[in-house]
């Protein structure tokens, strides 16, 4: 990770250094809060309070957050079921977010979507979908929207490396190409789909898959959140320009099985020891943070203290809010006009 | 205990990696439980000190959510908290299942009144005559001349100007930023289309036939018809997938297939089915200013008849309503689509045997005009239905149930279903014609029915 703080002792210099250093320090922050907010997800799915399937995003927060950081508020996210650190870094609220986890009335989708369906328009957050890839047409459909409202939009559609497989993944990218869609792709290669690694399900390399159309592809160490930012930068401002879809390959990987019934058969606890030991992008950053004095010890534990607070109340309040309403049963299966 | 996977009760502490007085981190391998599928790792989630182990390694049929240690955290010890872990909630407890009356007899949230006005009733002075095919391309047009935001999208529908040339000069009038030709990929632009609601706009998107669709179900499914309700309410999706459905001519059996039950089955989509030209414009313009994913079943053998159709700009037709083509007092005949005509010949042959048959357009199947279907029914006591597709769990086997349900003793006969035989459609003229409908068997169903 290079970031080092900027020497010069220039105004502009100044100013480039504060605001690296803000960046730095939300970088942080957000990348906790999602780790944070997962291991205590994965703790209420123990004790019962989380039903069905839960995928946490533990590991994995550099790609969220370094892509988040380069975007801007016209821009609209969609991506698949392991959704949770995708809210979060949209701004999406903890305690919504974990109220719809405990099937609460107060949850995103009033307890009726769970973990893998949640939504926020304001956040411009599309979801949150069940099924492999099926969000990648969506995310072409609304990059198609944007360009179809001239509104200066960008698409982020995430998709894993098991998605990359299906067959509408192709369908989009050839409409996307086509068409010059504002929609930039993120594989998020987290190694497994499911218990299957990628060398055994795909064939070539991923960053790859949208030659034959034209996209051009970039493979991106998604465990540092900096190169994360800056790959995303770049890909935004192409997509953004007119000049078609990019396709972006983070190279990441899932610390917890791909849900929570996962039996870890697949891989060994070496691996698993060697990435959240030596590739933790949560530790590499505070390392950088303190050996190039961004900030103190002091206040990084401030900022985790900060955090432990909100997942405590966002918690507290999924915990306490009451289930839907019976009559919620019967909502908003149609719009009623 | 940690319940580790939806269905798991109870689980063995296979072995503690920590030992009493460790200091733990979160994401720390604490212990490995082993549950009737796996061995699995349990990791700390907070920073701390092992307090102490409350089940000890070994231990078989641990219930979920009994406690198994006590971590402390800073400045805690373990006399505070041992009182309150030594009495574990019952967490257990068999969750109450509020008792619900059975759906299907009495609906607890009853299907919205149908409109009691129709526009049939309301009066046009000026028609014009055009094929079913000419009423579509109209419907469309006006619509997006109304509202930019509208925009068709399928293979063909530019410049070839549609393969059955239902979008015939759209792409002249509205060019080809609203009038797009696709590639061959359905699921793809099903999906896009979606998109495209989600984010604003109001696709049309058209299927060469709906045979094709089957391409795209997870995305008709799956995408548009549930989001609405797996987001509370936010992520509306109006949209209208359009295009032939139900047999052609000798096309044989994989592009000959009737989705009305398919679709019909799926709360979140409302699906219409128009049998003239006059359903096909108002209702494609219903269909069109719909918050909601439309599947609208046109029919090929349609497309080149001539109708009377309103000439008037506004003239749409509520989704949800039936229409009662032909009075009789004798029996009533429920029919969609291109059944329509044919049980209209078929009553006209009836009448000739001193039988007035009630004809029921149905246009709509989801939702289901049920009190036009009843009311009829409560007069003639007698019902046939007629349909293109199978009978298995199809539209007539659900009017079925409607009469078993709400106009039990209002038959004075058991009612008789007419539908395609229980095959692939066959390519060979002889064949297809046994196993598609006939207005003979509408006819015969009929005196049947009537025990004639």
């Amino acid at each position: 990770m290079l970031i080092s703080k900027p020497q010069l002792q220039t105004a502009a210099a100044n100013q480039q250094s504060q605001q690296l250093t803000i960046d730095i320090l939300r970088y942080f922050r957000d990348m906790l809060l999602i780790r944070r907010f997962e291991e205590r997800a994965g703790q209420l799915y123990g004790m019962g309070l989380i039903g069905g399937f839960c995928h946490l995003y533990i590991g994995q927060e550099a790609v969220v957050v370094g892509i988040q950081a380069a975007q801007k508020a016209v821009d609209t996210v969609v991506t698949s079921y392991r959704d949770h650190g995708h809210m979060l870094a949209s701004g999406m609220a903890p305690r919504g977010v974990m109220a719809e986890l405990t099937g609460r009335s107060t949850g995103y989708s009033h307890g009726k979507g769970g973990s893998m369906h949640m939504f926020s328009r304001e956040k411009n957050f599309f979801g949150g979908h069940g099924i492999v890839a099926a969000q990648v047409p969506i995310g072409t459909g609304l990059a198609f929207a944007h360009k179809y409202k001239n509104d200066g939009g960008v698409c982020i559609t995430y998709l894993g490396d098991g998605a990359a497989n299906q067959g509408q993944v192709y369908e989009s990218f050839n409409m996307a190409a086509l068409w010059k869609l504002p929609v930039v792709y993120i594989i998020e290669n987290n190694k497994y789909g499911m218990g299957t690694s990628q060398e055994r399900a795909a064939a070539g390399e991923l960053y790859r898959r949208g030659e034959g159309y034209g996209i051009i592809g970039k493979k991106v160490d998604g465990m540092d959140v900096v190169k994360v930012q800056a790959a995303a930068a770049e890909a935004l401002e192409f997509a953004r320009a007119g000049k078609g879809p990019v396709l972006l390959e983070m190279v990441t990987y899932r610390y917890r099985g791909h849900s929570m019934s996962d039996p870890a058969k697949y891989r060994t606890k070496e691996e698993v020891e060697e990435w959240r030991g030596h590739h933790d992008p949560i530790d590499a950053l505070r390392a950088v943070i303190l050996k190039e004095g961004y900030t103190t010890e002091e206040n990084l534990k401030g900022i985790e203290r900060e955090i432990k607070e909100i997942i405590a109340e966002a918690v507290e309040f999924a915990q306490s809010s009451p289930e839907p309403d019976p009559s919620e049963l019967w909502t908003d299966v149609l719009v009623q006009s | 205990m940690p319940a580790l996977s939806p269905t798991m009760t109870e689980g063995k502490i296979a072995r503690w990696l920590k030992k009493e007085g460790d200091a733990v981190k979160p994401g720390q391998i604490m212990a490995e439980i082993e549950t009737d599928k796996a061995t699995m790792e349990i990791e700390a989630i907070d920073e701390g000190r092992l307090g102490k182990i409350l089940i000890p390694a070994g231990t078989e049929g641990v219930k979920v959510n009994q406690p198994i240690a006590v971590l402390l955290e800073d400045g805690e010890n373990l006399d505070a908290v041992d009182k309150t872990v030594s009495a574990p909630k019952t967490q257990n407890e068999t969750p109450k299942i509020e008792t619900r009356p059975l759906l299907t007899v009495v609906p607890s949230k009853p299907i919205p009144a149908s409109p009691t006005t129709t526009p049939d009733e309301k009066h046009f002075d000026k028609f014009i005559k055009q094929t079913v095919r000419e009423a579509l391309r109209d419907g469309m047009a006006e619509e997006m001349r109304r509202d930019p935001n509208v925009f068709l999208m399928g293979e063909e529908v530019a410049q070839y100007q549609g393969a059955y040339k239902v979008s015939q000069g759209l792409l002249q009038e509205f060019g080809e930023k609203r009038v797009i030709d696709t590639p061959i990929t359905e699921m793809g632009f099903a999906g896009l289309g979606i998109g495209a609601a989600f984010g604003g706009l109001c696709p049309i998107i058209e299927f060469m036939t709906m045979n094709f669709a089957m391409q795209a179900m997870d995305q008709i499914i799956n995408s548009a018809a549930k989001t609405l309700y797996m987001s509370g309410g936010q992520m509306g999706c109006p949209i209208v997938f359009r295009g032939p459905n139900g047999a052609a001519s000798r096309v044989a059996a994989q592009h000959s297939q009737c989705y009305a039950s398919w679709y019909s089955h799926i709360p979140g989509l409302k699906v219409v089915a128009p049998y003239d030209a006059d359903d096909a414009k108002g209702l494609l313009k219903s269909s069109v200013r719909d918050k909601n994913p439309i599947i609208f079943l046109e029919h090929e053998l349609m497309y080149g008849q001539s109708f009377n159709v309103p000439d008037d700009p506004d003239y749409t037709i509520p989704i949800g309503k039936a229409k009662i083509m032909r009075h009789g007092s004798d029996l009533t005949i429920v029919a969609f689509s291109r059944m329509v005509g044919y049980a209209l010949s078929a009553a006209d042959e009836l009448a000739k045997e001193g039988l007035e048959a009630e004809v029921i357009n149905l246009r709509s199947l989801r939702p289901l005009d049920t009190e036009t279907i009843i009311e009829s029914v409560k007069k003639t006591n007698r019902l046939v239905t007629a349909e293109e597709g199978w009978a298995f769990a199809g539209i007539g086997a659900e009017i079925a149930a409607l009469m078993m349900e709400q106009a039990f003793d209002y038959l004075d006969a058991p009612m008789a279903r007419v539908h395609a035989a229980d095959v692939p459609l066959p390519y060979a003229a002889n064949l297809e014609k046994l196993a598609l409908p006939q207005p003979e068997n509408i006819l015969s169903a009929a005196r049947n029915v009537c025990y004639r």
